[in-house]
């Protein structure tokens, strides 16, 4: 039996299912990341360092905050630029608008018509109008936080290496906050849809990868926590993280201490759960997640307890912002030769960029590491325990299950260079 | 009335332009009344079949995707270029600069034949264009703008004015007087200004207007000790050469 989905739909990117399986015998099992490679690490090569987040952006129209954020941040290391709490503040606040963007796109318009038996939201328009009008107000909710920090939903313009060319108007962060506290119906509705999903039953330990939690929830930071113990300064990340080609796929794949590891919404709950905001963690209770919860699919779950919180972090750093007043800065830079890296908790996991800066300012070398490119090995991992457990299904069913595994990933497979094909032979 | 049939495809990009279209959140749902998507990918699983419009997302890097566009063409009545990728290459031209074997090698070593790519190349390299979104990432309001005019059957028009001038209307200061380099002088109009008002500069990601005054132009660039070249080069962050380039 050959399961191949060829150009898996409902994530964002290209990539193809292969699962072959000969008298109860899996004999192959891979992910086939097909998107074209863009090179940008190439790209940047040469370019001044105001042009460098403005190019990177572009990697991911999905993530596009994050990339900007963790390059401005890459760019700032390298030349010594502290940036004021103002600044670090509206970035925080930005990254969560991006994470509820994203999230939101996932939980309603990737993952739920595999659990309402649709194959897209768009026949809900229709039998379930109330589920799509929550579902766009709350997206519209993420972007509008996006436009109001970063100019912009998608590509940001007004975060700048030193902080921010353009400041929100202090009206536009007041009204930003009343739609945030007037989302939380909306919130409490789509935490109790989730509680009725039948997210399957299947659990597979591995390696949880994120940002400390030292700091609190993890966002932003310069060290990494790995569920076994290890924690490795970010500007190591190269001694700790090995890379690796594989022949089917025109992403790279990643190890840590074991064959995979895991980034995203379930590894930071797992290594952070303690930090969670006070919402987050009833919804995580009344949701059964847990720091040992362990089945990938509940991805998805985690991913739901971080909307919660974000929401209530977000109006939190909207007061934090307010209270002492918006103060118009202008960033002072100054270019030197140097190596920056940083890293950022990118809705679907850990992102890292080093640059390499020569005394004019300008890129030597580049190296992004992209949290998809992160996952795939544990996701290939993931399907290689599954499958087996699943022979006895209808193939119509078997595929539909590993497509929804590779989706509780929210594999975004533009940034690691696109899909699922599950072939049966 | 039947309504027409949508579909969105992508190639090499971002994703950044159907998600512009999926973030058209409160028009979204009068959009479903007034077409039918039977084809978005990244949204739904289903597709196929003969098309109204296309809305074609990326530039073309790979053998396959050329077949690939080209079976999209031939089912497709109207086929839209949406966003800069499909447009002018977008940033993808960046790769232009270089050969492809020497990007791939550095980014994943010599032994890749399977990652082999062509230079990107904007969809009217490949096949007929019928209208363009131009922008990275396009604009909402344009797109509905231009999905309008096609549903009433006129040809969409794009601005034919440069960006200076919606920079002029929002009393912006001109970028050039703080030394910064800018493109809004050749770059079509239609963001409103956007990076001007978030305080950057114009990249000239919208692509080049129709008829560029290259006479007062040149003069501005004179003025700020730049060369042709130098603005050249600053041109190719968006825009492929030979196509949209100039």
């Amino acid at each position: 039996m050959r399961v191949e989905v060829r150009h898996l739909t409902r994530v964002e990117g290209h990539a193809n299912l292969v699962v072959d399986v000969a008298s109860g015998e899996l004999r192959e099992c891979r992910l086939e990341i097909v998107e074209a490679p863009r090179f940008f690490e190439s790209l940047l090569k040469g370019r001044h360092y105001s042009d460098v987040a403005p190019i990177v952006a572009r990697v991911c129209g999905v993530c596009s905050n994050s990339h900007t954020l963790v390059s401005l941040a890459a760019t700032e290391a390298a030349f010594g630029v502290e940036v004021s709490a103002q600044t670090r503040r509206l970035r925080q606040l930005l990254a969560y608008g991006e994470i509820l963007q994203s999230h939101i796109l996932h939980l309603y318009f990737l993952a739920i018509p595999d659990y309402l038996g649709v194959t897209s939201i768009l026949p809900l328009a229709k039998s379930r109008r109330e589920l799509v009008t929550r579902a766009l107000r709350l997206k519209k909710l993420a972007n509008d936080i996006c436009l109001a920090v970063g100019g912009r939903p998608v590509h940001p313009v007004t975060p700048c290496v030193g902080g921010f060319s353009a400041l929100p108007a202090a009206a536009a962060l007041q009204e930003l906050r009343r739609q945030l506290v007037a989302a939380l119906p909306d919130l409490e509705e789509t935490v109790d849809l989730f509680a009725t999903l039948p997210i399957p039953a299947f659990e597979r330990e591995t390696e949880y990868l994120s940002l400390s939690p030292d700091g609190g929830y993890p966002l932003f930071g310069s060290e990494l926590l790995s569920s076994d113990g290890a924690r490795i300064p970010v500007r190591d990340y190269r001694l700790a993280i090995e890379e690796y080609l594989t022949p089917h796929s025109t992403a790279k794949f990643a190890r840590l201490g074991r064959e995979s590891y895991m980034v995203g919404p379930l590894a930071r709950v797992k290594n952070a759960f303690g930090q969670l905001s006070p919402m987050a963690r009833q919804v995580a209770a009344a949701l059964q997640l847990e720091p040992g919860t362990i089945n990938p699919y509940r991805n998805l779950v985690a991913r739901l307890v971080e909307v919660i919180h974000c929401v209530e972090q977000a109006i939190h750093l909207v007061d934090e912002t307010l209270l002492p007043g918006l103060r118009r800065e202008v960033p002072v830079v100054t270019a030197r030769a140097g190596v920056g890296v940083a890293a950022i908790e990118a809705p679907r996991g850990t992102l890292f960029h080093a640059y390499h800066y020569d005394a004019d300012g300008c890129i030597e070398s580049a190296d992004c590491v992209i949290p998809t490119a992160q996952n795939l090995g544990n996701i290939e991992a993931d399907l290689r325990a599954l499958v087996p457990q699943l022979l006895d299904l209808p193939r119509p069913e078997l595929t539909l299950r590993l497509e929804s595994l590779v989706r509780a990933y929210d594999p975004c497979i533009s940034c690691s260079t696109h899909l699922l094909t599950v072939d049966f032979a | 009335m039947t309504k027409p049939r949508i579909g969105f495809f992508d190639f090499t990009g971002c994703e950044g332009c159907q998600l512009t279209v999926l973030n058209l959140e409160a028009e979204f749902l009068e959009l479903l009344e007034l077409v039918e998507i039977v084809e978005f990918r990244e949204l739904m699983s289903e597709g196929g079949g003969e098309l109204d419009i296309a809305f074609v997302e990326g530039s073309i890097s790979r053998p396959d995707q050329i077949e690939r566009l080209a079976a999209i063409r031939a089912r497709s009545l109207t086929l839209v270029a949406l966003g800069a990728c499909a447009d002018t290459a977008g940033v993808n031209a960046l790769a232009a600069l270089r050969t492809a074997d020497d990007l791939r090698a550095e980014v994943y070593g010599s032994d890749s034949p399977h990652l082999a790519t062509l230079p990107p190349q904007p969809l009217a390299a490949h096949v007929r264009v019928d209208h363009r979104v131009p922008g990275c990432p396009i604009d909402g309001r344009e797109f509905l703008a231009v999905l309008q005019a096609l549903l009433m059957g006129r040809p969409p028009e794009l601005p034919s004015f440069s960006l200076c001038v919606e920079c002029k209307l929002a009393e912006l200061p001109c970028t050039f007087e703080a030394g910064v380099v800018c493109l809004g002088p050749v770059t079509r109009a239609g963001c409103d200004a956007l990076c001007l008002r978030g305080g950057d500069r114009c990249r000239g990601c919208r692509g080049l207007i129709d008829n560029p005054r290259s006479g007062p132009y040149h003069r501005i660039l004179e003025e700020n000790g730049l060369t042709a070249d130098d603005i050249l080069r600053e041109f190719r962050t968006f825009n492929v050469p030979g196509k949209g380039g100039a």
